[in-house]
């Protein structure tokens, strides 16, 4: 038989060899993604250094930290020549950091209060599957909520107001059938003429569930850079629509007012607009009239990110096929109809990064408040702490927490952005 | 049998205004006008009205009036009785120097970090992914803090310089990093220098000129000639040539130490520096993102059908991949440049005297000239605005792909 002429012939497999050493585990991840080639092996060791030099140097700072101390000498006797930070400044201050120094402390519930309550009613808005579309009557009312735990009075102001935009809301539905521009006109009217009557008829109401009231002036902060931060960026998104809209507009006279206010906000610096808000802006309006300095930082921080959601949403709108402009008219819908119900649906949604990078700009551009003489953190920070007897010279400890307290907001907006992203990608890839 | 008619023509009723789409145009406009006419007006009275409460006028006279204050950074000659308009135009030049400079540097730093984050290396991978998110999401005011910080409080003072055994020493013997400021030498031009410069700017040219018969070379012929030794070559051998034959006309201004300060060289202020820096810093995390971007939205069968033609990874990426990425990099690009510019009023925060120091800050409250001086200030950077945005849409125009 043929078999007979081989000395030897194998009848079972043999075992499988493992990968060479250098192909497989840790070994092969290091030689693939640091040491590729010798430049490569080069810069993965000078990072290393790097690295390990930043480590070493801050370690002994945060570990050694002193957070218990009255005072800046007083930390550095505790710490007795050794390296090491003076975090007491934050357990003794963190108040005046997230409050400011004006704010009385037995009050802090309730703007601690409302920011919790921000993440309630902005749930539904975020995670608009996860949660319950109920919710959105108490994201409705939370502007009420929040301004009357924040600044106090009695409950009927921000009562009244709620009623007022509850009339022009009914207004608007019932005017609408006619024309949707007049009905937003005509409820606008409304609800002013509402809350004008309302301040008349709220004398008999001045006690009633009465907070105590905190003038605006009183308050500094984190808190500061919050609220402007928020009421900003939710003021101007439905400003910016209009805006946009208004520059796509095929009516000239409206197109160039849009267009000229949003190139003049955008071509000047925010410092000067807040400059404007400081002193400028009192010439502007009637003799005697007197509101606060936060209400005007409001007023022109809102200006400034509507002209920018303008442009971000300017390009939502372009990006869309004309077809689909098309397809709203020959379904007969109106311009009103044709915006909200096939447009802007899916305009705002590509605008969504552009928009949540806007309100990252404009919530880190709230630091710029403490230039005009208010105190945000920054403000709080070179102002009251670091002037202080106690605390002068504690630079590190108060700039990497007002660092990380950004850091964390931001990059957590940023996060969600991305995320959201990934959720309202309908088409396929 | 149906029979086409030509619609009746309606006579123009007052109600069309409202409910016939080609008249509501001209409603709505006119509403628009006619609230915006009352708007300016109701702001224009009210301004009247409260400049003849308070005995004010709108008068630009003071522009011309002694400014009286002293601004430490003088790129023009300048002194307190300048007049307030002097003092606008070197706060005006002392903006487009930190602007200039922080875009050089901000462009260096995100280009660099940009294309680092692509590298194959994880590690440094990770540390520019550590850059770009903690530089984009803190703000640049606590940057401009920080940096003004390490250079007021932790540098040492120049007295520290001092003595035989002193504890800080000159970098390099010729830089001196104090809490008053960096000084770094300066060029002494003697006679002769001016040859030595413009054998400098012609070596430039000649480099541009080299470069540029090398790629008509290789379009005509294919013929690769090196580039990059000689163009190092052509820019420093002659320059180095003539500055010896002509017996070193060229010398330093060494900063050393007399009395209780620095003396020579240039000084350049702590403020200047940590503006510069912060804002390069910051906007290069930005710009880092762009340059990634750009280079991502080149798509991958690119590179390889450069591979396929037998190019080398260097030349894909010179002749494939960043004439593609660049179309789409520069337009952010340059719109990063444009908020660097506006973020350099932040100058205030350190006492740096740009426009918004002088002409917006110790002029604007000496006079009282707030609404003349803001709108100075506002005209200003909307021209830079403008003209930015102006050259933006010429290179749009000129780079847009050219389809059929």
């Amino acid at each position: 038989m043929v078999q007979e002429h081989f000395a030897f012939v194998r009848s079972d497999m043999l075992p499988e060899a493992p990968p060479p050493a250098a192909e497989t585990g840790i070994v092969k991840w290091l030689r693939e993604n640091l040491f590729s080639s010798t430049a490569n092996g080069i810069l993965t060791v000078v990072s290393v250094l790097v690295v390990y030099q930043i480590v070493t140097s801050a370690a002994p700072w945060f570990f050694n930290g002193v957070w218990d101390s009255p005072s800046l000498t007083a930390c550095r006797e505790i710490l007795d020549g050794k390296t090491g930070g003076c975090f007491a400044v934050l357990s003794e201050r963190w108040n005046q950091l997230l409050f400011g120094f004006k704010y009385p402390s037995e009050l802090y519930w309730r703007p601690g209060l409302a920011f919790v309550l921000l993440f309630i009613a902005a749930a539904p808005l975020l995670f608009g599957n996860i949660f319950p579309r109920k919710m959105l009557i108490f994201t409705g009312l939370y502007p009420f909520i929040a301004f009357w735990l924040i600044w106090g009075g009695p409950v009927s102001t921000p009562v009244f107001a709620l009623l007022g935009v509850l009339f022009g809301a009914f207004v608007y539905t019932k005017m609408v059938k006619t024309s949707a521009g007049i009905a937003v006109v005509v409820s606008f009217v409304a609800a002013l003429v509402f809350w004008i009557v309302s301040g008349y008829l709220s004398g008999p109401f001045a006690n009633v569930m009465a907070l105590e009231a905190i003038p605006s002036r009183d308050m500094g902060g984190f808190m500061i850079n919050l609220m402007l931060g928020v009421i900003c960026v939710s003021l101007s998104i439905p400003l910016g629509i209009l805006l946009a809209l208004g520059r796509q507009s095929s009516m000239p006279i409206i197109k160039w007012i849009c267009v000229v206010f949003i190139e003049f906000i955008r071509g000047v610096p925010l410092i000067t607009l807040l400059f404007v808000a400081n002193v400028v802006l009192a010439y502007f309006l009637p003799p005697g009239t007197n509101f606060d300095l936060i209400l005007r930082v409001i007023i022109m921080i809102t200006m400034f990110s509507s002209a920018y959601i303008a442009e971000v949403i300017r390009g939502g709108l372009a990006a869309l096929p004309r077809g689909q402009y098309e397809a709203g008219d020959s379904l007969g819908l109106d311009y009103a109809q044709s915006m909200q119900l096939i447009i802007l649906p899916q305009a705002l949604k590509i605008s969504i990064p552009g928009i949540v990078n806007v309100a990252v700009g404009l919530f880190k551009d709230t630091t710029l408040v403490s230039v005009i003489s208010m105190f945000d953190i920054v403000g709080m920070i070179r102002g009251p702490i670091l002037s202080s007897a106690e605390w002068n010279g504690v630079y590190w400890e108060l700039f990497g927490f007002a660092v990380v307290l950004f850091f964390i907001t931001c990059y957590g907006i940023s996060q969600y952005s991305q995320w959201l992203e990934r959720q309202l990608q309908t088409e396929h890839r | 049998m149906t029979t086409m008619t030509d619609p009746p023509k309606a006579s123009f009723q007052l109600s069309m205004l409202i409910y016939d789409t080609r008249y509501r145009s001209y409603t709505f406009q006119f509403i628009a006008l006619a609230l915006l006419i009352a708007l300016m007006a109701f702001l224009g009275i009210n301004l009247i009205k409260n400049l003849a409460e308070q005995g004010q006028d709108i008068s630009y006279s003071f522009l011309g009036e002694p400014a009286g204050y002293d601004i430490n950074q003088r790129p023009i000659e300048y002194d307190s009785q300048s007049s307030h308009m002097r003092a606008s135009v070197v706060g005006m030049i002392n903006t487009l120097i930190v602007a200039f400079l922080g875009c050089i540097t901000a462009t260096i730093f995100g280009v660099t970090a940009g294309i680092l984050r692509l590298s194959p290396n994880w590690l440094v991978r990770k540390l520019m992914a550590i850059y770009v998110e903690a530089f984009r999401n803190v703000p640049v005011l606590i940057w401009i803090l920080i940096i003004f910080t390490i250079m007021t409080a932790v540098l040492p003072a120049p007295n520290a310089f001092r003595g035989d055994n002193a504890t800080s020493s000159m970098f390099l013997n010729s830089v001196a990093f104090t809490n008053r400021g960096v000084y770094i030498p300066t060029p002494i031009w003697g006679p002769g220098s001016m040859v030595v410069v413009l054998t400098f700017l012609a070596s430039v040219f000649g480099v541009f000129y080299y470069r540029h018969y090398a790629t008509k070379l290789l379009y005509d012929t294919g013929k690769l000639l090196p580039t990059g030794w000689p163009s190092l070559a052509i820019l420093v051998v002659p320059t180095l040539l003539m500055f010896f034959i002509l017996g070193r006309p060229i010398a330093l201004d060494y900063p050393a130490l007399k009395g209780f300060n620095f003396q020579g060289g240039l000084h350049i202020r702590g403020s200047l520096i940590a503006l510069w820096f912060a804002l390069a810093i910051y906007t290069g995390a930005f710009i880092a993102e762009n340059v990634r971007a750009g280079i991502q939205a080149v798509s991958k069968g690119q590179t390889e059908a450069a591979a396929s033609l037998g190019l080398r990874p260097k030349r894909i990426m010179n002749l494939v991949i960043l004439p593609q990425a660049l179309r789409v990099i520069i337009p952010p690009l340059i719109s990063q440049y444009l908020n660097l510019t506006k973020n350099s009023s932040l100058a205030i925060a350190v006492g740096y005297m740009d426009l918004t120091g002088t002409l917006g800050g110790i002029t604007l409250n000496q006079t009282g000239r707030a609404i003349e001086a803001i709108l100075l200030l506002m005209l200003f950077y909307l021209t830079i605005s403008l003209a930015i945005s102006a050259v933006m849409n010429v290179y749009n125009n000129s780079m847009k792909l050219k389809e059929r």
